[in-house]
């Protein structure tokens, strides 16, 4: 599977850990990730360690998640981007909606 | 389709008594039967009747079963119809020859019903795949035949809203794909009506109509407002806040918008999302431009940040500015071009060769191809002496005495409204109803521009002109313009417009007033001089000196702070 999820012990955070590439051929994928990840989710943690590529409908679908998670109230953290991944995001200065590191 | 109708079957024998056992068993299985006696027969026959199987005898006087199979195969084409030899042949090369001539298998002699009847439906069975599929992929070929029109008509339509404006003027060098309205670049161009350009550069996430459809709202906004005189800073914000309206959460723009006025050398630029855009002065001097926004269409009006970046230019410079897709060309092995790719190619083009065909070529060189992918845009725009402008394209000639002739009008910003609001498009709007200034537009547009940036720059905001004459003096401008910017409680700017008609023409008269403190007219040097010359490099003045060339008669008093200025047409 290209993409895992598990839960923090008090439930209240989701990791989304994604492999290889993260293009709109993970779109369903990620959608159940995040949509069926338990009620009482208030943070995400979308883990980019092993994904080696990152698209613009991925950037989409970051942007779906954010939506998802509250908009403007969202914590999301993306996490452990390789150079090539952490450029598109920083190209299109996405730091400004989500916590990088 | 019924497996079970009924079927056309047309039988060639020369036995009488043959032919008229397997009618009988035929029509006995529920069948219709044409008969011929010979092969000539039949195939007039297949002609006529449009049988669905044929059952021929394989030797006939007058044109044999082989000959009649060979013609009947031609004259079905792409229909299959099963044909069937009726023969007592045994020997192998025999029967491969009516295989050979078109033959799909053999029934033979003499008849046996069952046989007969197992071996019709299984023909059939064929037939009717054979049907469906041809159906189905006829189906196809129109539905993508319609399409395909549709698609044409569509960019048909996309064309006219998203014209290429003036992305021919002889300082723009582009490169857009032709299919760029299905892949989700854009790429535009307009004249101000003052002078100088707006450039904008789009690339929408995904692909096809979702894109192109979001492509032409931008393209509309783009225009529209470009030609009416917005800034860069409000077809931004416009756009924004359209896309995030109509695009689905996970669409957006990326974008780069660039205002370009070539009298005072000055570029400003806003990047979100595209890649570094490049201003190169020579082969060793040359400034990235990177990205500073997130894309169009993702923040709302609240948050969403038009600021552009202030940049100063000299003549020649060249401001190169691209989609992804440049980045995104690869080689036979799959390495990217990237930003490396991009450097590389500039850096190599020295002196002699244009940027932007050094980047093309460098991309062609590692691509390996002359055609590249759809979303790849590219375009090189070079600041060059005003005169040498595209000019807007001229108004639609009107009666010129439609329209008010003979009107007041007074507007009067205050306070805050200072800082955030640009009233020349509207100031404008107002004018160009009257059809004689409307064919005039770009001067009108012109004085209004310097009043207003003289009221309110030098006016309200007491900005010595002076600091724009140095490079470290001109970022302390552009700072202290914003910073005064946000404290201008008390102030206004008051424009009263008065408009009639002459023996000759109209006249329109425009008192700009400020609450400011005013200036020295007594002494300015360019209201001293009676022969107007421009003030060379020195930038105080050019607007003054701007206004009194297109005006009439241009008189301040109130120690500065008021300007009568009176501008004429002729019809």
């Amino acid at each position: 599977m290209p993409i895992e999820t598990h839960r923090s012990h008090d439930g209240r955070s989701l990791t989304i850990k994604i492999e290889g590439r993260f293009d709109f051929s993970t779109h369903q994928a990620f959608r159940d990730a995040y949509e069926h990840g338990g009620r009482d989710v208030s943070g995400y943690v979308v883990d980019l360690s092993d994904a080696t590529y990152l698209d613009s409908s991925a950037l989409g679908m970051l942007l779906l998640l954010r939506d998802h998670a509250g908009g403007d109230s969202a914590d999301i953290v993306i996490q452990n981007c390789n150079n090539d991944v952490r450029k598109i995001l920083t190209i299109s200065n996405f730091e400004q909606l989500f916590t990088i590191r | 389709m019924d497996e079970s109708a009924p079927l056309k079957i047309l039988i060639a024998d020369d036995s009488d008594s043959d032919r008229l056992i397997l009618k009988t068993l035929l029509k006995r299985l529920g069948h219709m039967v044409v008969d011929a006696a010979n092969g000539h027969e039949a195939v007039a026959l297949f002609q006529s009747e449009t049988p669905d199987i044929v059952l021929l005898d394989a030797l006939m006087p007058s044109m044999d079963g082989m000959e009649a199979a060979r013609h009947i195969k031609k004259l079905a084409g792409e229909r299959l119809v099963p044909l069937i030899f009726i023969t007592s042949l045994t020997e192998p090369e025999d029967l491969a020859g009516c295989l050979e001539a078109g033959g799909d298998g053999f029934l033979s002699k003499p008849y046996n019903r069952v046989m007969i009847k197992a071996k019709i439906n299984a023909f059939n069975r064929m037939r009717l795949m054979h049907q469906a599929l041809s159906d189905q992929r006829d189906l196809m070929h129109e539905r993508n035949r319609q399409l395909l029109k549709e698609q044409h008509i569509a960019r048909g339509v996309f064309d006219n809203v998203a014209h290429t404006g003036c992305l021919n003027a002889p300082n723009i060098r582009f490169h857009a794909s032709p299919l760029s309205v299905f892949s989700g670049d854009v790429l535009f161009a307009s004249p101000r009506p003052a002078g100088g350009m707006l450039v904008f550069a789009g690339d929408f996430t995904g692909h096809g109509l979702p894109a192109a459809i979001g492509a032409m709202p931008v393209a509309e906004s783009f225009y529209g407002m470009a030609g009416k005189g917005f800034n860069g800073a409000d077809i931004l914000r416009e756009i924004n806040q359209k896309l995030v309206r109509i695009l689905p959460k996970d669409m957006f723009c990326c974008g780069a918008m660039v205002e370009v006025d070539f009298a005072l050398n000055q570029l400003n630029i806003w990047n979100g999302g595209l890649p570094d855009m490049w201003l190169m002065r020579s082969p060793t001097e040359r400034y990235s431009l990177p990205s500073r926004h997130l894309p169009l269409g993702i923040l709302g009006p609240d948050q969403f940040k038009a600021d552009m970046e202030t940049v100063r230019s000299r003549p020649g410079d060249r401001l190169l500015l691209m989609t992804d897709g440049v980045l995104e060309c690869s080689d036979s092995e799959g390495q990217l071009f990237g930003e490396q790719g991009v450097r590389r190619a500039i850096e190599n083009a020295g002196l002699s060769r244009h940027p932007f065909d050094a980047l093309m070529s460098e991309i062609q060189r590692f691509t390996g191809q002359h055609k590249f992918g759809d979303d790849l845009t590219l375009c090189c725009l070079e600041m060059v002496d005003e005169a040498g402008q595209a000019a807007l394209p001229d108004a639609v000639e009107l009666s010129t005495l439609a329209g008010p002739t003979q009107w007041r009008c007074d507007y009067e910003l205050q306070g805050s409204t200072l800082g955030e609001f640009n009233p020349l498009p509207l100031l404008l709007h107002i004018c160009m109803e009257v059809p004689g200034l409307r064919r005039r537009s770009g001067e009108v547009y012109t004085l209004l521009s310097e009043l207003y940036n003289n009221a309110l720059e030098h006016g309200v905001l007491q900005l010595p002109s002076e600091w724009k004459y140095t490079p470290e003096g001109f970022d302390r401008y552009y700072s202290e313009r914003a910073k005064r910017l946000s404290r201008v409680d008390g102030h206004y700017i008051r424009f009263s417009f008065h408009h009639d008609l002459t023996a000759l023409g109209g006249r329109l008269r425009v008192v700009c007033e400020d609450s400011g403190e005013g200036f020295d007219f007594q002494n300015h040097p360019v209201l001293q001089a009676t022969e107007m010359a421009q003030s060379g490099p020195r930038y105080g003045g050019r607007g003054l000196a701007l206004i009194k060339r297109l005006a009439k008669t241009v008189q301040f008093d109130k120690k500065g702070s008021r300007v009568d200025v009176v501008y004429e047409w002729f019809f």
